[in-house]
């Protein structure tokens, strides 16, 4: 059987989620772009979760990642999306550098509460500083593009197509890194961290890296939500907010890096469906929902496809 | 002098009720290793079930002795424990044990969004009011300061609940049963312990305990939908502070947030929601495993 590479991949997934900008309706276009968006911030779970850890906290670097864009548009001026990005990434990534070393020596259950703590300390000081809006939040003016001001559905389609663009280079990438030797070496941690050790790796390193790795990417993806929503609020940080990123990381499993994409779209048609037909039971849809997903597919979505690969060698 | 002896009054108050929640929490997690996100709806439905039983103590005459409203707030914990603690646990919960910690987790927040749509559908999303329980046991003078009886009432059933667990765990024959089962469930298994019954027993019981911290914050309160949401994240950073599984680390865990979040609402507002996990993160830097956890050595 032919193999193609990331890049061959990475070129399809392009081609067939860009398409989206011609198909989707409005509606669907908004859907897709924030479910690909928080995907981003899943992808940073997956990556820890492949060392055998998982962050409940990663509304940290979602919220962190929008506030920044909100500020830096509304104090300092700035509206062109790539520059946005870049300066929310780079505030996430120091931020991750700082708290990774400290997060890279706990494990289980410590792990996720301790990046919980740090993403609810954030949600209580966001909260209460009133002269960026509290508990209310801000809003945030629509994007431009290098100088390009659209409006209306050129502006979804160009911040659908920005989403597509960062979504596949991303993901690209990080399954470049999944199979360089510090992914590989992530993945022997989840097996057994002290004989990773002893062969010499450093997993508080690799760790902390898949820490930061994962807080940029969180950090891309509260901007683009920002800036699709139009608004940002503490509730970025809370603890629901950061337990629909690990739902998303776990109901993609750490095997796939698409899985990851698609189960965050799942999760939103899901949500979007069900406060649709069910506008007063929705949380109890989406609980069973959970629950249906957790008991037919444990490790994840992305199991489907290796157990595919199994099958066919 | 004023300001101290509030911030500690406060601190106590808060720390009771929050030690009733939190050792229910502390308990299941260290028998069945799960750390239970449905806690937090079991409080809720603890506070609605009360607030509905004593309506109808009132409604029923309960006029003619109010005191009996106290026990309609107890038995509201009992009933909730006695109904969903055998559903949740025989009927989902045993067939997560031994699988990964997180994935547990999932599953106990689906529990939760499900029970709290389940609160909407039977007791609408208008707040309750119960009051009368509140009221009941006067005021007390501490200095200038004027506390609510109840509030210390909530305080001494603290103290009943942490001693009784604490008693039952390790000086009752039972207590010592449920100590080998977190030891070690298969070799006690092995010796003729019913397992199962201690999982069940031991879920019934952290089920009963959520319940009765919300049934004993219902008349302090209007319960309103999304109760639950916050008292699990403190509930979490009080066990995770103490050390999993341990009943004196929820006593200090619950003091240490209770007599925080006091200072910080009497000196400096704005962190009062910043302070609880600020000091859950200060103990894991200094005690990653909390302050009252045992030492595991690592396996090969």
């Amino acid at each position: 059987m032919m193999r193609f590479s990331v890049f061959t991949y990475a070129a399809i997934g392009f081609v067939a989620l860009a398409a989206g900008a011609i198909v989707l309706p409005d509606w669907a276009m908004f859907l897709f772009a924030m479910a690909l968006a928080k995907g981003l911030v899943c992808l940073g779970i997956v990556g820890m979760m492949r060392g055998g850890v998982v962050s409940f906290g990663q509304g940290l670097y979602y919220c962190l990642g929008a506030y920044t864009a909100t500020l830096a548009a509304n104090f300092l001026g700035v509206s062109d999306i790539f520059l946005l990005t870049l300066l929310s990434a780079a505030v996430c990534l120091l931020v991750g550098l700082i708290f990774g070393p400290l997060l890279s020596s706990y494990r289980g259950i410590f792990f996720a509460m301790l990046s919980l703590a740090l993403s609810m300390v954030l949600y209580g000081s966001l909260s209460k500083m009133s002269f960026i809006g509290g508990t209310d939040g801000l809003n945030i003016g629509a994007p431009t593009f290098l100088g390009w001001a659209p409006e209306g559905r050129p502006l979804q389609t160009a911040l659908y197509l920005y989403v597509v663009t960062i979504v596949v280079i991303s993901g690209a990438l990080m399954r470049v890194y999944f199979d360089s030797e510090q992914g590989l070496i992530t993945q022997a941690t989840r097996d057994n961290e002290l004989r990773v050790e002893y062969l010499g790796a450093s997993v508080r390193t690799v760790m902390a890296y898949n820490y930061a790795f994962g807080a940029l990417l969180g950090g891309i993806g509260g901007t683009i939500a920002v800036l699709a929503l139009g608004h940002v609020d503490p509730e970025f940080a809370f603890w629901t907010t950061s337990g629909e990123f690990v739902f998303v990381a776990i109901l993609a499993g750490y095997l796939s890096v698409p899985a990851v994409f698609f189960a965050a779209i799942i999760l939103e048609l899901v949500r979007s469906f069900s406060s649709l037909y069910f506008p007063n039971t929705w949380q109890l849809s989406l609980g069973i929902f959970l629950l249906i997903v957790i008991v037919t597919l444990p490790s994840g979505l992305g199991s489907l496809v290796s157990r595919r690969k199994g099958q066919n060698t | 002098m004023d300001l101290v002896a509030t911030i500690l009054v406060d601190g106590l108050i808060y720390a009771g009720w929050l030690f009733i929640v939190s050792v229910g929490l502390t308990l299941v997690f260290g028998v069945l290793n799960i750390l239970n996100i449905a806690h937090g709806s079991l409080y809720a439905i603890g506070a609605y079930a009360s607030a509905s039983l004593v309506g109808v103590y009132f409604a029923a005459g309960g006029d003619a002795f109010p005191y009996g409203s106290y026990a309609a707030l107890i038995l509201a914990a009992v009933l909730v424990a006695v109904i969903l603690g055998p559903l949740l646990e025989r009927g989902l919960l045993r067939y997560f044990y031994g699988r990964d910690e997180v994935l547990n987790v999932l599953v106990t927040y689906a529990v939760f969004l499900i029970l709290e749509d389940v609160m909407k559908l039977i007791w609408g999303v208008n707040p309750y009011f119960v009051y009368e329980p509140y009221t009941l046991l006067g005021t007390v003078e501490m200095g200038s300061l004027f506390y609510v009886g109840y509030d210390f009432a909530v305080i001494a059933a603290a103290i009943i609940v942490g001693l009784a667990v604490w008693l039952t765990l390790n000086r009752t024959q039972i207590g010592k049963v449920v100590l080998a089962v977190i030891h070690d469930a298969e070799i006690s298994q092995t010796m003729g312990v019913n397992v199962k019954r201690i999982y069940l027993g031991a879920f019934m019981s952290g089920a009963f305990l959520a319940a009765l911290g919300g049934a004993l914050t219902a008349p302090m309160i209007s319960v309103t939908p999304g109760l639950g949401v916050n008292v699990i994240i403190v509930a979490f950073a009080v066990v995770i502070i103490g050390g999993l599984g341990s009943v004196p680390g929820a006593a200090i865990g619950a003091l240490m947030v209770g007599i925080s979040r006091a200072a910080s609402v009497h000196l400096l507002p704005e962190a009062e929601l910043f302070i609880i996990y600020f000091v859950m993160a200060i103990v894991l830097v200094f005690r990653p495993e909390g302050l009252f956890a045992k030492t595991q050595a690592r396996k090969i």
